[in-house]
């Protein structure tokens, strides 16, 4: 079975955020890029599955400029045998949506896995995106993915329970927590990594819908009132009449 | 032209969501000039249809077949497509939830449409821009996105509008098929699990969130979060580390790799405030924080504190909620 597993770069989770003089761009000075936490549950998954199918391919996709390439390298530590970068800004989720849709057909993969949004865009988009260019369904967000043949049984996420749905390949599953334990790079990996294929090509088209105008940190917090232990009791009254919450 | 909203129901009952959702495509309509029809998935009646009138709503299409009571992405997709194309839909507007991000996401390839999600505001329309508000790097920013074409895809964060209230007003429900055939519920669900709500309050809908860290010691003294969450009529939520550990189940987890919430109280007891988990929790409009020790960095992110001993202070506030009476 070939899986196709997509990842994006993003700034470490500790990042203080900031962005360029304009405030259109985020800044990227001094920060420290990691694979999307997401979609390593998506990695992570894609190569316990074809262990246990005892055969196949688990193929990695970026769509990104070469600054992503030493992800790309981990994510081949993990585990993936081979990996695709798309040399382009990845402007929006419609243009990211289409170059993994072009690259999916092209190499006819069975399985397309990625994590459930981006932490940094946050757009929870990209996987329906995809489906609908090739047609085929979307399971998202899956808490649970199981393969037995072509026939995958999925543990959707829905508010306030699951569903358990059962597809055939292909399909698209955005994945999160608890599908497995995210693996992390060993030293043998590490070293099998670096001659990993690495194939890079160009982006098939460069549409894109939308497009940021300006960031803006969120208002910040006026201060914290502390109210002592001894009168906790005070502190229900203030967010009633004070606050006016309860 | 109009604006087409997506209203999700449940039990019957338009989901809280879903009011906000509403009132925000029949504000965005009064700025274009038209007005807004819903339509309407999951189980619903006709008179909580008809009530969204009240949130500003002309017209609710609704398609009474038994196999869209739950979520099916085939069908659900299918549905509002064809709504849209009944309606000349240029803007379309839907919950920023699970079920909204799965059909929102194909929509937006199936109509052409622009697409934006973890929207907080009303969009700016001015001459062809079209411009709108959101959430971005997991809560630490927000972004102006633009977007072109002429149709566009707004997902609206929960909790982020007020839902409008106009007593009395009333919409028309009419029915509507979009002729589904079998092959449209080929991914239906083969089963479907709802979580036992030990208070009743679904996390993501919740308007109060109470929430417990590492700091609560084990999962036996869960019962001081869960008595302060009943009392205050709240959820029930926690950290990373506790999900992780099985204390409490993963649905439970906020943050950066959790989900986000954003109620109008959360209350932190024996969390540290990790920038990770602040990160879900701080578009929160009030932040109460509990924690024994005046350097937690979750004070920073608070409205209201109290540095003491969880085991010592639930109990005071549990017993405060209820003399409140
Ligand atoms: C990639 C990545 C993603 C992550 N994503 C998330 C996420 O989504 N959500 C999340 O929550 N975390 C996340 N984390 C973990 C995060 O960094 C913190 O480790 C975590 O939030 C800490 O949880 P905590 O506050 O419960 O525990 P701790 O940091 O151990 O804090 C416990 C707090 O309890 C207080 N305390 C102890 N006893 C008492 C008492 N008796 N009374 C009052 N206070 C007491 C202590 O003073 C302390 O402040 C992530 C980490 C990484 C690396």
């Amino acid at each position: 079975m070939k899986f196709l597993v997509c990842i994006s770069n993003v700034p470490d989770t500790t990042t203080k955020i900031t962005f360029t003089p304009d405030n259109k761009e985020f800044n990227k000075a001094g920060v420290q890029f990691v694979i999307n936490p997401w979609d390593e549950y998506a990695l992570t998954r894609a190569i316990e599955l074809k262990e246990a199918q005892g055969g196949g391919t688990v193929t990695v996709l970026n769509v990104g400029e070469a600054d992503t390439e030493p992800n790309i390298r981990k994510a081949l530590a993990i585990g993936a045998d081979d990996a695709i970068r798309v040399n382009a800004a990845p402007t929006d989720a419609f243009f990211v949506a289409q170059q993994i849709a072009s690259v999916a057909k092209e190499g006819g993969y069975d399985v397309i896995l990625m994590g459930k949004e981006s932490i940094d865009y946050n757009g929870f988009q990209v996987h329906g995106m995809v489906g609908e260019m090739l047609g085929i369904p979307t399971v998202a967000p899956a808490m649970k993915l199981d393969m037995s043949g072509t026939t995958a049984t999925l543990e959707r996420e829905i508010e306030g329970g699951k569903e358990i749905v059962e597809v055939n390949t292909p399909f698209v599953a955005s994945c999160q927590q608890p599908m497995c334990e995210p693996r992390i790079p060993n030293m043998r990996g590490i070293m099998t990594a670096r001659t990993k294929p690495l194939k890079v090509v160009q982006p098939t088209s460069d549409a894109a819908r939308t497009e940021v105008a300006e960031y803006a940190l969120p208002p910040k917090k006026q201060g914290v009132k502390l109210i002592p232990a001894e009168s906790a009791g005070e502190l229900i009254k203030l967010l009633r009449n004070e606050a006016k919450v309860i | 032209m109009s604006v087409l909203v997506v209203v999700e129901c449940d039990g019957g009952e338009v989901k809280k969501s879903s009011l906000e959702v509403a009132s925000y495509g029949s504000q965005v309509a009064q700025l274009l000039g038209t007005t807004a029809t819903a339509v309407a998935v999951g189980e619903a009646t006709e008179a909580s249809l008809a009530a969204l009138g009240e949130q500003g709503i002309t017209k609710v299409l609704y398609d009474a077949e038994p196999r869209l009571k739950d979520f099916v992405n085939g069908a659900y997709t299918k549905l509002i497509a064809a709504a849209a194309q009944q309606e000349d839909a240029k803007v379309l507007v839907l919950a920023n939830s699970n079920i909204g991000a799965a059909v929102g996401s194909r929509l937006s390839v199936r109509l052409q449409a622009s697409l934006a999600t973890n929207v907080v505001e009303l969009p700016k329309v001015d001459g062809g821009a079209f411009t709108v508000k959101r959430g971005a790097f997991s809560g630490k920013a927000l972004a102006d996105v633009k977007l072109s074409g002429d149709r566009k895809i707004i997902a609206v964060k929960k909790n982020s509008i007020e839902a409008l209230h106009e007593a009395g007003k009333t919409a028309q429900v009419e029915s509507f098929s979009a002729q589904l055939t079998d092959a449209d519920f080929a991914d239906a669900p083969k089963q479907v699990v709802m979580q036992d709500q030990a208070g009743g309050v679904l996390l993501p809908e919740a308007d109060k969130v109470v929430s417990g860290g590492r700091g609560m010691k084990g999962p036996e003294n869960w019962n001081l979060i869960e008595d302060l969450a009943k009392a205050l009529g709240a959820a029930t939520a926690c950290s990373k580390p506790v999900s992780d550990v099985d204390w409490r189940p993963h649905h439970e987890h906020v943050g950066q790799t959790g989900i986000t919430v954003s109620p109008n109280l959360y209350i932190a007891c024996g969390i540290s405030g990790a920038i990770q988990h602040l990160a879900g929790v701080n578009s929160s409009k009030v932040i109460v924080v509990i924690n024994k020790d005046p350097e937690a960095p979750f004070f920073k992110a608070a409205d209201y504190g109290i540095v003491g001993d969880v085991f010592d202070v639930l109990p005071k506030l549990t017993q405060a909620v209820k003399e409140l009476g």
